[in-house]
């Protein structure tokens, strides 16, 4: 494992006592010893500190704004011109066959947009950016760390050494000195809760985790907490709930889409895909992304497949991602079905261990979310 | 108490025997968040998948460590399944099973080989 990537703040969760795996390259920490079922409940009561800074961080700079938002208009479908200076919007990365190639955020910061990516996605996402974007450079940023500070005090926190943090809204920006250093700070998160994602130089990382890490209120939080936190929350995991070969209207992400890219908006299209994706916004599509809540106590987890009846022969849809929900207190999972076969509070029954189990079509999310918009 | 390499404790009570996993094995799986228990009456053999463990990350078998019949399961860990992290060798137990043939459990760990098994 000794060709693992190392993120800035690897030495600190050796430090704390992570346990570390493998996730996209690099040697993350999945719990450390408060263990995953307390870290996601800390994070929902007080506030939890992630290393994220296996992300893919990329900077866009054209002419001006107007020209990277153009330029990038042409490989995301969202409406890049018209974002607000200081605002993020999520977005993704489509194909011609109308399929996600990764999802991201993307913030106008002024004079170039930042877009941040997953990190298996990475490599790929700059190619395919330097490849097909004109007259607009294409910067990885090798050198900042990127931290999440999530939970309900987590502007309490984040205001004691920023006031300013209090102001920004949910999905606003801002570049914010924290601790002396200059960070660039969003109001965002994968976790259902209020938050900040927080890109700081990498030099500075660890003495600002450690700063955020003093406050009594905040716990480290592993990749475990984050993947329960998010799946409470509804929200895809690209490679798992979203991929190439999902549509942006199948995962349930046209609000992804603004207007103005629709079919009748001021840029209609012009992405990849989008004479697949529009038709479908406009039309439906075949299969949906929907919350499933397994009726027994036993979690159901990503590949579980989903049958009409408990005796068909055919299934009818599968599970992408599944697991124990710590806040719900019980087995939750996400997974496509038919659209026709996929009304809420629907039982349909998934396969797990060679027998057939009842789940109830539930709404997404299934913990509510905690932005302060 | 005896112990198998795949982290089972087991405990001799009267002419029973009492199956639960190791805290060395907990540790490992992370939180535990549901169990499947065997019914009471069944008749296993040495390796059979015997119980299924799911803790916040996966899922594992538990396989019977000996032949011979389940005869006691324990409820309480179904019903609350953070008992196995919390009291692993105590009230975390698995299941009773009334041995058919003894001596299996002559193969088995001590603690000492256990403890230098799992360094």
């Amino acid at each position: 494992m000794s060709d693992l990537l190392q993120t800035p703040l690897h030495d600190m969760h050796l430090t704390l006592g992570a346990k570390m795996v493998p996730f996209a390259g690099y040697n993350m920490p999945v719990q450390y010893p408060m263990g995953v079922m307390k870290e996601h409940a800390h994070t929902r009561e007080k506030a939890g500190l992630f290393d994220v800074s296996h992300m893919g961080q990329v900077i866009i700079r054209g002419a001006d704004y107007a020209a990277a938002a153009t330029a990038l208009e042409r490989l995301i479908p969202v409406d890049i011109l018209g974002l607000g200076e200081n605002r993020q919007r999520y977005g993704f990365f489509t194909n011609d066959a109308g399929g996600i190639m990764d999802d991201l955020m993307l913030a106008n910061r002024g004079d170039h947009i930042l877009v941040v990516v997953n990190a298996a996605c990475k490599a790929a996402d700059i190619a395919h950016m330097t490849a097909h974007l004109q007259g607009v450079t294409v910067t990885p940023v090798t050198d900042r760390a990127l931290l999440a500070l999530q939970g309900p005090l987590a502007e309490t926190v984040l205001a004691s050494l920023n006031l300013a943090a209090a102001d920004m809204r949910f999905m606003d920006v801002a570049t914010l000195p924290l601790n002396g250093v200059s960070c660039w700070v969003s109001r965002s998160g994968y976790t259902g809760e209020d938050g900040y994602e927080i890109s700081v130089p990498a030099a500075d990382a660890t003495e600002l985790a450690e700063q955020l890490l003093s406050h009594a209120d905040v716990a480290p939080i592993g990749l475990g907490a984050r993947d329960s936190l998010r799946l409470e929350a509804g929200l895809c995991l690209y490679g798992h709930d979203i991929d190439t070969g999902t549509t942006p209207t199948e995962a349930g992400l046209n609000w992804a889409i603004q207007k103005a890219r629709r079919t009748g908006g001021t840029r209609a299209g012009g992405f990849p895909g989008a004479d697949i994706i529009l038709p479908e916004i406009a039309g439906g599509a075949a299969r949906k992304r929907v919350g499933l809540i397994p009726q027994g106590r036993a979690p159901m987890r990503e590949g579980v497949l989903l049958f009409a009846q408990v005796d068909d022969d055919s299934p009818i849809g599968q599970i992408t991602s599944g697991g124990f929900g710590p806040t719900v207190g019980g087995p939750i999972a996400m997974g496509y079905l038919p659209t026709a076969q996929a009304a809420t509070g629907t039982t349909v029954y998934g396969e797990l261990r060679g027998k057939r189990l009842p789940l109830t079509i539930s709404p997404l999310p299934f913990t509510p979310a905690n932005f302060k918009r | 108490m005896k112990f198998t390499e795949e982290h089972e404790w087991l405990r001799p009570e009267d002419d029973l025997i009492v199956v639960g996993i190791t805290e060395h094995a907990t540790t490992q799986l992370g939180d535990i968040v549901f169990v499947e228990l065997p019914e009471v009456g069944a008749t296993v053999l040495k390796d059979d998948e015997t119980v299924v463990i799911e803790s916040v990350k996966a899922a594992s078998d538990i396989l019977a460590p000996l032949d011979g019949e389940i005869v006691e399961v324990n409820e309480a860990l179904a019903e609350n399944p953070a008992l196995a992290n919390d009291d692993p060798v105590g009230d975390g137990w698995f299941f009773k099973i009334k041995p058919s043939d003894p001596s299996q459990m002559d193969s088995y760990l001590d603690e000492a080989a256990y403890q230098a098994l799992i360094g």
